[in-house]
């Protein structure tokens, strides 16, 4: 391929990617809320379209003609810019993560991600690291206590996680002896899912990135009844649709980062012995792949409404006391299986 | 290889011009119609006292200094991690040896109580007060 | 011009631009702001340099726990109302013999010695080096013990920040 069709590629690729972000996370809100629902016993939405199927649409649409206040207190360059970092550092993560095999477009042979880099999951760590500034700055320029109560708890939350995080995928690292996403997904073909390989290493990730998205239990940053809204609460209109669209981003490409790593990626078991067309392999993979990130996002929307949230004192044991020992044990247990057995 | 960055730098790219366009293209449809309620600064109803740049515990800080260093060490440990294979059990010593140190601090730091969070005290109501009126009123 | 040429002007305007932002700003937190662009301005240098590891170290370790423990700093003890340094005039003239100093380095370094002049010889080794694999396999084979001794220094660092910090606050 020469640089020109590399390019129309890439773009092409980027936007097919974000649109599809995009359309996942308004749907993801949606059907948390008839998830929700559900396990409430009640109906969700159902007015806005058929059973309710616009709701997200109207919601954003709304959020985008309502006024954007400012408080007189805010750092206000800074409060813009909050949720700027948010969206960015939630999008771009994306860019590594393959979400399919390679497919033949136009007899050129095209990855199924967007850009295959060799240091692919360190680029994901230090994208999630930049992520703790959002919610910091956003809680520090509101000029609001509760905002600075909810930003600096939810950023030392994040980088306690983030520890346990890090290690877990040195875990991953020791078995497939690359950063690179697509090859961290072929070491796992059959059933050598790391999740099965290393279950410490698996739930202490899980767990990491509960608490990195900030849902429940671990939303202590925005948790209602203390902190009235937490880091958003002087934030509306578009500013506030913004850290919204991140969060669930962030939950999406959570999901998409433990189904690569843990759950096999897009490999569907033992498919290349079935004999199948290209064409059909990267349709049934793709396939894969979306399923995989579905259940886990149902996962994600179960917890919520089964667990409550924690107290402060308590997610800062279970994280430096519970997590990061577990996470330390992980990669010694990878270490004697990868001597023991040769893998 | 960096024709793969390349990609990476313009999805940055196309990102930051996506997030700001969204955020400037609300700019022109919705309304503006500031009062001096709506700009200060919520508080319940109440009128916030002082300044809202309150001092917090010095806990956090810890942690953050905490969490640099062993940032620090997952950063070391992956190159590590990623030519495991190739090198066996003299592999195995460097890297043991290495997170014996890391376990170390760690136990270092459990030990000192640096991992301690303060726990919120619970205090029960008593009748003190109330049983020794009764003491008196029985003296009386 | 090549794409490394035009990357590496882009990211060295980045980053020249922030860190004159950084030191001309007043308050604190927005020339921390500056600071991480800096860094991130500089890790795509790193990038463009085919040094990978050294690019991603500097966003996860630098502009992802250093500068958030700044920022924690900086909220802490609300450096904007502390003049200290228009108080001092001494430390002024300080500062600017120093910055001076290094300037006269630079200058020399830059226009006399020629530092790129050998660096040339073997171009498919240096851009091979930078990788993680590479260093992963130097950390193996001829740096055993420097990678054990960062081990060390690093509980010793934890240690002494402990010590340090409750010696301070407490």
């Amino acid at each position: 391929m020469n640089i020109l069709q590399i390019i129309i590629f890439t773009i092409v690729k980027i936007l097919i990617v974000v649109t599809i972000i995009l359309l996942a996370v308004t749907y993801l809100v949606y059907f948390e809320r008839k998830i929700s629902a559900w396990a409430q016993n009640r109906i969700g939405p159902n007015r806005v379209g058929w059973h309710g199927a616009l709701q997200s649409f109207a919601d954003v649409l709304k959020l985008l003609l309502k006024e954007d206040i400012v408080p007189d207190a805010a750092n206000k360059p800074i409060h813009t810019l909050a949720p700027i970092i948010a969206l960015f550092v939630s999008f771009t993560t994306y860019a590594v993560i393959p979400f399919g095999p390679n497919i033949n477009v136009f007899g050129f042979s095209v990855p199924l991600v967007v850009a295959d880099v060799n240091i692919g999951i360190l680029y994901v760590l230090a994208l999630t690291s930049l992520g703790v500034y959002a919610i910091t700055l956003a809680g520090w320029s509101s000029g609001s206590k509760y905002s600075l109560l909810g930003g600096i708890r939810s950023s030392a939350q994040m980088i306690s996680y983030e520890i346990s995080m890090g290690f877990s995928i040195g875990g991953v690292l020791l078995l497939s002896q690359s950063l690179r996403p697509v090859e961290i997904v072929q070491a796992q073909s059959g059933w050598m899912w790391n999740a099965i390989l290393q279950p410490v290493g698996f739930i202490t990730f899980l767990v990491s990135a509960f608490a990195e998205t900030n849902r429940l239990p671990f939303d202590l940053p925005e948790a209602e009844p203390e902190l009235v809204g937490g880091y958003h609460t002087e934030y509306s209109s578009m500013k506030f649709a913004g850290f919204f669209l991140a969060e669930y981003a962030n939950m999406f490409i959570a999901s998409a980062l433990i189904v690569t790593l843990y759950l096999g990626g897009w490999q569907f078991p033992y498919l290349d012995h079935f004999g199948l067309s290209n064409g059909w392999f990267a349709v049934i993979s793709v396939i894969t792949f979306a399923i995989k990130v579905a259940a886990l996002l149902f996962f994600f929307i179960w917890v919520r409404w089964s667990i409550p949230r924690f107290r402060y004192d308590q997610l800062m044991n279970l994280g430096w006391k519970v997590m990061f020992p577990l996470s330390l044990l992980n990669i010694i247990w990878v270490a004697v299986l990868i001597m023991v057995f040769k893998l | 290889m960096l024709i793969e960055f390349g990609k990476v730098f313009v999805f940055l790219l196309i990102a930051i011009v996506f997030v700001i366009v969204a955020l400037i293209a609300a700019k022109f449809i919705r309304p503006a119609r500031p009062t001096h309620e709506k700009m200060l600064t919520y508080e319940c109803g109440e009128n916030p006292i002082g300044t809202p740049w309150v001092k917090f515990n010095i806990r956090f800080y810890v942690v953050a200094l905490i969490f640099l260093i062993f940032d620090v060490e997952v950063v070391l440990l992956i190159p590590w991690a990623l030519v495991y294979k190739g090198f066996g059990l003299g592999g195995f010593l460097v890297g043991a040896i290495f997170l014996f140190m890391l376990g170390l601090g760690m136990a270092y730091e459990w030990r000192k109580g640096d991992l301690e969070w303060v726990k919120p005290k619970v205090i029960l109501p008593t009748l003190k007060n109330v049983q020794v009126d009764i003491k008196e009123d029985a003296a009386a | 011009m090549s794409l490394q040429l035009i990357l590496f002007i882009l990211f060295g305007t980045i980053s020249a631009i922030s860190s004159v932002l950084m030191i001309t700003r007043t308050n604190a937190l927005i020339s921390a702001l500056f600071l991480i662009l800096n860094f991130a301005g500089l890790s795509g240098l790193y990038l463009t340099l085919n040094a990978q590891f050294i690019a991603v170290t500097q966003v996860i370790v630098y502009a992802g726990a250093i500068m958030v423990l700044f920022l924690f700093v900086i909220m802490l003890l609300k450096p904007e109302h502390e003049k200290y340094f228009s108080h001092q005039p001494k430390l002024k003239i300080f500062a600017f013999f120093i910055a001076f100093i290094v300037f006269i380095q630079l200058v020399f370094m830059i226009f006399v010695s020629h530092p790129s002049q050998g660096n040339n010889a073997n171009v498919a080794a240096s851009v091979k080096a930078g990788t993680i694999e590479e260093i992963g396999k130097q950390l193996y084979t001829n740096y055993v013990l420097p990678f054990e001794a960062a081990g060390y220094l690093l509980l010793a660092a934890t240690i002494g920040a402990i010590v340090l910090a409750k010696k301070k606050f407490e």
